[in-house]
């Protein structure tokens, strides 16, 4: 890509427009180096600049919200004077260019801001999005993704406990890397971003300063990727053995109460954490960029500026504590902690160099100030509901069933999982492989439930309905391991919001999305959004990725997804009516996919999680992607025991057998608790539909008898990805 | 016997993560205490019946796996308490400091995957005899989860004792399926899988106890003896 003919502002990723609106606001010309601050700040990363005025419909506040969005992360109650603080982000553009590096310093990015917030990590999650695996550059980017969360992940000591993968051609070009950090701190040791205390000094915490990650947040992750590799530079490179060093630092210092406030250095480095925590505070800060520690010589003023170099940390700390921090930060923990400057009077970021101000800026200009733009409501057309009889049945359903179970979409993750230390911390109750994650709060009995979800292919046909699937699929999975959904954070990757109906699709998935945060009553506690996943050939389907975390008060009493006892039956709870529009054995996003019915999933959801407070559920296990024949063949083979089970006719076999609905999940119970269980449902449908045992599952619908053997589908399950990356 | 509490003391490496606190909480009983000992220390603290050096990642995996930890000043002091036969058990990175420090017999190579592999994995015990499985006979099963990278051990299972084999799925690709193997003497064990995973049923097993226990009571009566 050549850049040489365009002006200034042009190349660091500024309109025309916004480069007439700098000047206007300061009053004066930028010196160069302000333009490069302003180039960062004011990038969709980092301004949210196409998203800002949609994002205020989420929901954000409830019972139990201790902080929703505009600090580092979210953080919720979890009982015993005890919070959960958690944060979803992308690095999507980073891992396609270099997807070792990007998706790993994805993961010390999300952790960073977690640690900002004055908690200890304790789980990791990712969801991640590729190209079909037919394809040599998608199962590279796919493969070297996976090692890079995994290399991070294990060395800084925090299990990743879970995440979700899918395939679809529309991810070739702008693959999707989503990481989400949670971590528990006492309600007490909540810290924030926020500047105070005039004369206070700034204390750079962690790894020098280098040139890598110039332009990550502007030229990289805010436009449209094109020949990628150029950018190779732009992205940063991970240290975890320092990230994990930092972690413990400054879980010290905060549990010591140096820190007045505490931010971390991601997108545009100093010049974002500075303008962000001046701006907030209300107050000015100096930075004296001559005594930043460098890893590379004579580095301009703009350069140190806007580094994205990994694994560093900005607090603001009484003067008189700044010899304790610095002494605690060398001695203790062998890490660099350099006084770079101090809190002023005013509104103003000041940095200085030489003895020369390179850059004098009202903080709030950068942080807060960039311009807002009203993305385009262009509603896509209505969706027509598939036409079933251009799909042709299967001669051998049961054959059809198998290779759903192959599908990488829906096939054992076990590749992927086993690569990563998710036990790690010795808490973790459920691993990977279930509904959601279980987690217990270490020191405690109580548990948390983890999941991510996403509804993609919903979402690109119906967005609105499509969101709020995305959020109920989560509620289910987090109710399925027995616990009462609390909270989301969420990562919204679109592609360019500038063009088509990417702009309405935005908003009517927030809308949807909203609609079944308020249902659930799960506030949006943090997020992030990415915006111009697109090449010139490939559009992504929106995706919104929904993190969500639920409260379980006995850790001992989680529920499995496996099917465990002979003779237990197997219950359908909940209902919807199974179509193949959009749906995974479809394979494609064509069609209407049934709308959520917003009081069934309350229900449902309410309904597992007392069932399982009782100790009544033996298994539970949403029917998602692959409809109710892969969600029994799931428990079946987690179980290693099979089920003969009878479901309604949908009208045709295939459909009953794979269509897809939410709002459903099969569950198992001794048969003497059956009573109680349809006493605790209620209202929720409760359909009793087969019973397990043998060694097959067995499946009749209408007038169609289906088989598989336990071991065959276990067979296809597990060996689809190891096959598909061979 | 002195006069100090007879402790079990873990080595904590720089990058030794949470391990070094689970195998403490491992190891507490009635009968010993147990103490964390910095990788810059030059001696075990008094009363030391047997060394653990825990999982990890010492010193971020620079350079080679254990290679610089096994340099590191504390481990003089270990080689010394190994070579008047207390008991040592390396876990993890553990065992490859044990091996890069020459304590034990030959080296561990990347796992035949080229991957990390963290998974739940059956041990059969095979040499009874030197106390590292407490009263279980050769044969034994216990369920304890491995995480590694690094763990493919390959050297001449005749320069040492094998006390732990791993079931036929092999997971790492070890010579022989090796999971852990001691010194001749039997003083010294190194093994990949995590026995301080494996310590609470509510998250996977508590087969790792076993060998908690036989650490325990093998060096206390090692040091009465």
């Amino acid at each position: 890509m050549s850049t040489g003919a365009l002006p200034r502002h042009r190349q660091l990723g500024l309109t025309n427009w916004e480069a007439d609106e700098i000047p206007r606001l300061l009053g004066r010309e930028p010196t160069d180096t302000e333009l490069v601050m302003f180039s960062l700040m004011w990038s969709e990363h980092c301004s949210y600049k196409h998203s800002k005025p949609l994002l205020r419909a989420f929901p954000t506040d409830g019972p139990g919200i201790l902080q929703g969005p505009g600090e580092n992360a979210g953080a919720i109650d979890v009982g015993d004077g005890l919070a959960v603080a958690f944060k979803i982000e992308s690095h999507n553009h980073p891992s396609a260019v270099e997807p070792f590096e990007g998706a790993a310093t994805g993961v010390g990015g999300i952790v960073r801001d977690i640690i900002a917030m004055g908690a200890r990590p304790i789980a990791l999650l990712d969801s991640l999005r590729f190209g079909a695996l037919t394809s040599a550059r998608s199962r590279y980017l796919f493969r070297r993704a996976v090692a890079g969360i995994g290399h991070y992940g294990n060395c800084i000591g925090v299990p990743t406990v879970g995440g979700e993968v899918g395939f679809d051609d529309c991810y070739e070009d702008s693959c999707l890397v989503n990481a989400m950090c949670v971590g528990i701190l006492p309600h007490d040791g909540i810290l924030r971003a926020a500047a105070k205390g005039i004369g206070n000094r700034l204390v750079l915490i962690g790894n020098r300063t280098g040139r890598d990650g110039i332009g990550g947040a502007s030229v990289l992750a805010s436009a449209e990727l094109s020949d990628d590799e150029d950018r190779r530079p732009s992205v940063q490179v991970s240290d975890p053995f320092t990230e994990r060093k930092l972690m413990d630092c400054c879980a010290e210092l905060a549990r010591m109460g140096f820190f007045v406030a505490l931010q971390d250095l991601g997108a545009a480095g100093l010049t974002s954490s500075s303008s962000e925590m001046a701006s907030k505070g209300g107050v000015g800060l100096r930075i004296d960029l001559d005594v930043v520690p460098l890893r590379e010589a004579a580095m301009a003023p703009a350069e140190i500026l806007v580094s994205e170099s990994q694994e560093r940390m900005l607090a603001v700390v009484e003067p008189h504590h700044v010899a304790t921090v610095a002494e605690i930060c060398r001695e203790r923990f062998d890490l660099d902690a350099t006084d770079i400057g101090e809190v002023t009077d005013g509104d103003r970021l000041v940095a200085v160099a030489g003895g020369e101000v390179v850059a004098d800026i009202p903080a709030h200009l950068l942080a807060d100030d960039a311009p807002v733009y009203e993305v385009p409501q262009t509603p896509a057309p209505a969706p027509t509901p598939l036409d079933l009889a251009t799909i042709a049945q299967p001669d051998d359903l049961a054959g059809a069933w198998l290779a759903l179970l192959a599908r990488p979409t829906i096939a054992s993750k076990r590749w992927v999982y086993e690569q990563y230390d998710h036990i790690v911390g010795a808490n973790t109750v459920r691993r990977p492989g279930g509904d959601a994650a279980v987690v217990r709060l270490p020191g405690t009995n109580r548990a948390i439930a983890l999941t991510t979800d996403s509804a993609e292919r919903h979402c690109q046909l119906d967005p609105r309905a499509g969101g709020a699937a995305a959020v109920f699929e989560a509620a289910r999975n987090v109710a399925c391991v027995g616990a009462r959904p609390a909270a989301i954070t969420n990562c919204l990757n679109f592609p360019n919001p500038e063009k088509g109906s990417t702009g309405w699709r935005l908003a009517q998935v927030i809308a949807g999305m909203s609609d079944a945060c308020r249902a659930l009553g799960t506030p949006v506690v943090s997020g992030n959004v990415s915006l111009y996943n697109e090449s010139s050939g490939r559009i992504i389907f929106p995706t919104p990725v929904v993190g969500m975390v639920g409260l379980l008060d006995d850790a001992a009493r989680s529920v499995g997804h496996g099917f465990r006892r002979e003779g237990d039956v197997v219950l359908l709870a909940g209902a919807g009516e199974p179509r193949l529009d959009g749906s995974e054995y479809l394979g494609r996003a064509e069609g209407l996919p049934p709308p959520p019915d917003a009081s069934l999933e309350v229900g449902l959801c309410r309904f597992l999680a007392g069932a399982a407070t009782e100790g009544l559920l033996v298994s539970a296990h949403d029917v998602a992607a692959g409809g109710i024949a892969v969600a029994l063949a799931e428990s079946a083979m987690a179980g290693r025991i099979g089920a003969d089970v009878v479901i309604g006719d949908a009208g045709r076999p295939d459909v009953a057998l794979f269509g897809e609905s939410g709002g459903r999940v099969v569950v198992t119970c001794a048969p003497s608790d059956e009573a109680r269980l349809r006493e605790l449902a209620g209202a929720v449908p409760l359909t009793a539909i087969g019973m397990i045992g043998g060694t097959r599952i067995r499946v009749h619908t209408g007038g169609t008898d289906i088989a598989l053997s336990v071991a065959d589908a276990d067979r296809a399950y597990e060996r689809a990805l190891p096959e598909a990356l061979a | 016997m002195t006069g100090n509490p007879p402790t079990v003391t873990v080595v904590r490496f720089p990058g030794s993560l949470d391990h070094d606190a689970a195998v403490l909480a491992a190891v507490q009983t009635r009968i010993v205490s147990a103490a964390l000992v910095h990788h810059r220390d030059t001696e075990l603290p008094a009363g030391t019946i047997a060394v653990v050096l825990p999982g990890g990642f010492s010193y971020g995996d620079h350079l080679r796996c254990g290679a610089i930890a096994s340099r590191a000043p504390i481990m003089g002091a270990v080689r010394r308490f190994a070579a008047e036969g207390g008991r040592v058990l390396g876990i993890c990175n553990g065992f490859q400091i044990l091996c890069e420090a020459g304590l034990l017999p030959g080296v561990l190579r990347p796992n035949r995957t080229l991957s990390f592999v963290c998974r739940q994995v059956a041990l059969e015990v095979d040499d009874a005899g030197t106390g590292w499985s407490g009263d279980l006979p050769p044969g034994a099963r216990l369920s304890i989860p491995i995480k590694n990278h690094d763990g493919a051990w390959f050297g001449d299972p005749a320069e040492g004792r094998v006390v732990f084999r791993y079931d036929e799925t092999n997971p790492t690709g070890s010579h022989e399926r090796v999971a852990g193997i001691a010194n001749l003497d039997g003083n010294v064990l190194g093994m990949m899988p995590h026995p301080e995973c494996a310590c609470d049923p509510l998250v996977g097993s508590d087969d790792g106890r076993t060998i908690f226990d036989a650490l325990v009571q093998s060096a206390v009566r090692a040091e009465v003896a």
